[in-house]
């Protein structure tokens, strides 16, 4: 066993290394039910955390020439990320068990020595309701942390809150 | 089934805290909740894969349109494995950096040092079949940040790596051997115990050094690996 290399903080600054149109995962031309997702990254004040590094990873539509399945964005002054991406499917879970459409995000900023991992469900999913990671969580409030709500045409929202009353769930992986 | 194997769970001593009240910026922007814990699916052990034919490579950092960057030259190589030992080929690492007199090449950073306009301290480098990689840049300077009074971080390199899947995500910084500001730094004391702190220091090595050139540091990642390798050496 070799010992694993510790994580550090992604600091300030790593917008050297950003190119911006990571955040369209459409842009090598991947057809499909094209959607934005957007949404906004809170401290435990409620203020928007405008340095973060926002990356999401989805297994479905399968990573190809033409999807990547991974996008990165940053925040905004007002804490704002936005991506725009397929809509993925169910994919399967451990067992004979189907999950729930979703995508992994990842946060990464200064103040977090390591990513913050979540998932990003989609309101409306009947799927929602058997997923096996959704129903582990047995507060509403909670729960509906992970789900995404439909906003204008082609588009869904989530808010990350990565402290206090409406903290979203985060998850050990 | 090998391919659903789940990655060995992070060792606690390897992993510096949410909540680490000596680097302040933590205070509000961590978890108060438990994590929920997690089996590893497709959605967490499959990952992004970046092709440098879409995603060219910038193997020295010291040179901007043909003009050396002022600084310390170094050359920076080493190897990315997984815990199990084995190498991750053809995998990309992002870098970042800031220059020779510790300023970012970032509107953000208004420490008062000269930026140079033959350095952006950006790159990007990928592996070969046998997990090694190797870069030059310029050693980077240190810099006076505001955590506490008189707080300056030692001199450090930023990396970004993929590994297997979504839950081996890396982004970690390389720091320099002998450098005094290690045992002040926050960030670095972050990590609980103090050989898993050693794997942050790059290592001197004279057989990287090229002579009448550029110093050589030697700096090997572990990625996270699976926990079930039944058909592999330990």
């Amino acid at each position: 066993m070799h010992g694993l290399t510790p994580s550090q903080t992604i600091g300030p600054y790593w917008h050297i290394i950003e190119h911006p149109e990571w955040a369209d995962l459409t842009r090598f031309g991947a057809k499909g039910e094209r959607i934005t997702l957007s949404g906004r990254i809170l401290d435990g004040d409620g203020a928007p955390v405008a340095d973060a590094a926002v990356e999401i990873w989805q297994a479905d539509p399968p990573a190809s020439e033409l999807f990547p399945g991974f996008g990165r964005s940053r925040t905004d002054a007002e804490g704002t990320f936005r991506f725009i991406t397929l809509k993925p499917g169910p994919v399967p879970g451990r067992g004979n068990v189907q999950q729930a459409p979703h995508l992994a995000m990842a946060i990464f900023a200064r103040g977090l020595l390591k990513p913050l991992f979540t998932r990003v469900y989609f309101a409306g999913e009947p799927a929602n309701e058997t997923d096996p990671l959704l129903n582990q969580i047995e507060d509403p409030l909670r729960r509906a942390s992970l789900i995404a709500q439909p906003a204008g045409q082609d588009g869904f929202v989530i808010d990350i809150h990565l402290q206090g009353a409406r903290e979203t769930v985060f998850l050990d992986i | 089934m090998t391919a659903l194997a789940p990655l060995r769970p992070i060792p606690p001593e390897a992993d510096p805290p949410y909540d680490a009240p000596a680097y302040r910026s933590t205070e509000k922007r961590h978890p108060t909740h438990k994590l929920l814990p997690w089996v590893h699916t497709v959605t967490e052990l499959t990952g992004p894969h970046f092709s440098p034919a879409r995603f060219p490579a910038t193997t020295d950092l010291s040179v901007v349109n043909g003009k050396q960057a002022l600084g310390e030259r170094i050359i920076v190589a080493g190897k990315v494995m997984d815990e199990n030992g084995r190498p991750v080929p053809n995998t990309m690492i992002e870098i970042w950096q800031a220059n020779a007199a510790g300023r970012y090449h970032h509107p953000n950073d208004q420490h008062d040092a000269p930026l140079d306009p033959n350095f952006r301290g950006e790159g990007r480098v990928f592996t070969n079949e046998a997990g090694e990689y190797r870069f030059i840049s310029i050693k980077p300077g240190r810099y006076p940040w505001r955590n506490h009074p008189n707080a300056w971080r030692p001199h450090h390199i930023h990396f970004s790596l993929f590994g297997s899947g979504f839950a081996a995500r890396l982004i970690t910084q390389m720091y320099f051997p002998g450098d005094p500001l290690l045992p002040l730094d926050p960030i670095f004391l972050a990590v609980p115990d103090a050989a898993a702190r050693e794997r942050l220091i790059a290592r001197f090595d004279l057989s990287l050094t090229e002579p009448e050139w550029a110093l050589g540091f030697r700096f090997d990642f572990v990625l996270r690996g699976k926990a079930a390798t039944p058909m592999e050496h330990p």
